[in-house]
């Protein structure tokens, strides 16, 4: 398969993508690890018509320690950030959700920016920096904003992200090494997750169980009132709209949104 | 537009439409057919290639993102008439039927054990969850892979 063809050019730095980005407008598409969009674009889903390469803008790659929040810079490989000793010991959901992600050759080009702005409501990482209670960082003409990870999935593959913004930072609350979880439902060893649930410090956030990944607000309500693991667990599904396809029906998808985030409650309370 | 890299050692400099997926560079520009394209979604890791030493998908990488850097396939792994440690127990263990998928699975042993000198079996099971194979069951690229990893301690 062959993408439609396109203009290619290549941003120097972040400054250098956000005039690129201004001057071509929707028919643009940035590309880092490509790992999302290329086979978009292969299948003829996406057929942009200039890409800009931010994949070498080694600026926005880093994995950086602050006053209570790792700040990791959304060119960041998964693979950087699933061996990461500083996510290890302070925000360890993230890197365990990022060595999750497809395959070994996977990680070692799709990049957390990336997998954020496409947001796959199916995928990893998108659920882990909402259980974490993120903040994402957007650079665009007007200057830097910045977006909660509740505020930044508005549906399928759409964020609030403007087509002039890039996405520059992840910025993810210090939860210390325990306390957490992530269960990962699939059929294929590479797959994406038919549900996934993502808990740390008493958030709970489910993926593919609707449009955007997906905080389980009934659970977390039950939890704060005193409920038990299991009892908490049973109303996982509420507030949900599981898509039905090939690997399971909307009535499994809550099965296994109950029974995945009863398991990684018990886990994260050790 | 023109893009320069290193094909198994050698600098490179060719004229490539940039929608030209790196499985098609390699093939088909330098001919080197060694790569396979199986599935052409990024799922079967047939087309695996080492780029500036990482284990990548070809099919899911463009040339043009590969300008400055290095590329390794399959042809560029034997030392002239010896072979890499991982494709003498490819050959010792069998660990192939139909052939279809070793190269990107001996690319991705190649890269696994360059991370990871002496990997247990569960980690050579997941670091290859990459890679299909639909003939072996994997019982004997398991075996192959512990043998390189022998060889080569």
């Amino acid at each position: 398969m062959i993408p439609a063809a396109f203009d290619y050019v290549r941003a120097g730095s972040i400054a250098e993508a956000v005039e690129l980005l201004a001057e071509h407008g929707d028919e643009a598409k940035l590309i880092a690890g490509g790992h999302s969009l290329l086979p978009m674009m292969k299948l003829r889903l996406a057929f942009p018509s200039v890409l800009i390469d931010v994949g070498r803008v080694a600026e926005a790659s880093y994995i950086r320690v602050e006053d209570e929040i790792v700040a990791i810079g959304a060119l960041t490989r998964h693979a950087v950030v699933a061996a990461s000793p500083e996510l290890a010991a302070n925000a360890p959901l993230l890197a365990r959700a990022a060595g999750l992600v497809g395959d070994p050759q996977v990680r070692n080009r799709g990049t957390i920016g990336g997998s954020l702005a496409h947001a796959d409501p199916a995928a990893d990482l998108p659920a882990a920096v909402l259980a974490s209670d993120a903040v994402l960082v957007a650079a665009g003409p007007a200057g830097r904003r910045e977006i909660p990870a509740g505020e930044f999935f508005t549906g399928y593959y759409e964020t609030a992200l403007s087509p002039q913004e890039v996405l520059l930072e992840v910025r993810v609350p210090m939860t210390g090494p325990s306390g957490w979880h992530y269960e990962k439902f699939t059929r294929r060893a590479n797959d994406w997750a038919i549900v996934a649930v993502a808990v740390v410090a008493g958030r709970v956030a489910l993926a593919n169980m609707g449009s955007t990944p997906l905080r389980a607000t009934a659970v977390e309500a039950a939890l704060r009132g005193g409920a038990d693991v299991a009892e908490a667990a049973r109303a996982a599904a509420e507030g949900t709209e599981p898509i039905g396809d090939l690997n399971a029906d909307p009535e499994f998808r809550r099965h296994l949104a109950r029974v995945l985030t009863r398991r990684s409650l018990q886990a994260a309370a050790g | 537009m023109q893009v320069e890299m290193t094909v198994n050692g050698r600098h490179r400099s060719d004229d490539v439409e940039p929608r030209m997926l790196l499985a098609h560079y390699l093939r088909d520009v330098c001919g080197l057919k060694a790569t396979n394209i199986g599935c052409d979604t990024t799922s079967c890791g047939a087309c695996t290639v080492h780029l500036d030493g990482e284990s990548v998908k070809s099919c899911t990488v463009l040339a043009v993102q590969c300008e400055g850097n290095a590329v390794r396939t399959l042809e560029g792994l034997a030392e002239g008439d010896e072979l890499h440690p991982v494709q003498a127990a490819f050959r010792r263990e069998h660990a192939l039927q139909c052939g279809f998928c070793t190269p990107g699975m001996v690319m991705a042993v190649a890269a696994l054990l360059e991370r990871n000198r002496q990997p247990s079996e569960e980690e050579i099971r997941q670091g290859l969850e990459g890679n299909i194979c639909r003939c072996t069951g994997y019982h004997n690229i398991i075996r192959a892979t512990q043998a390189a990893a022998e060889a080569s301690a």
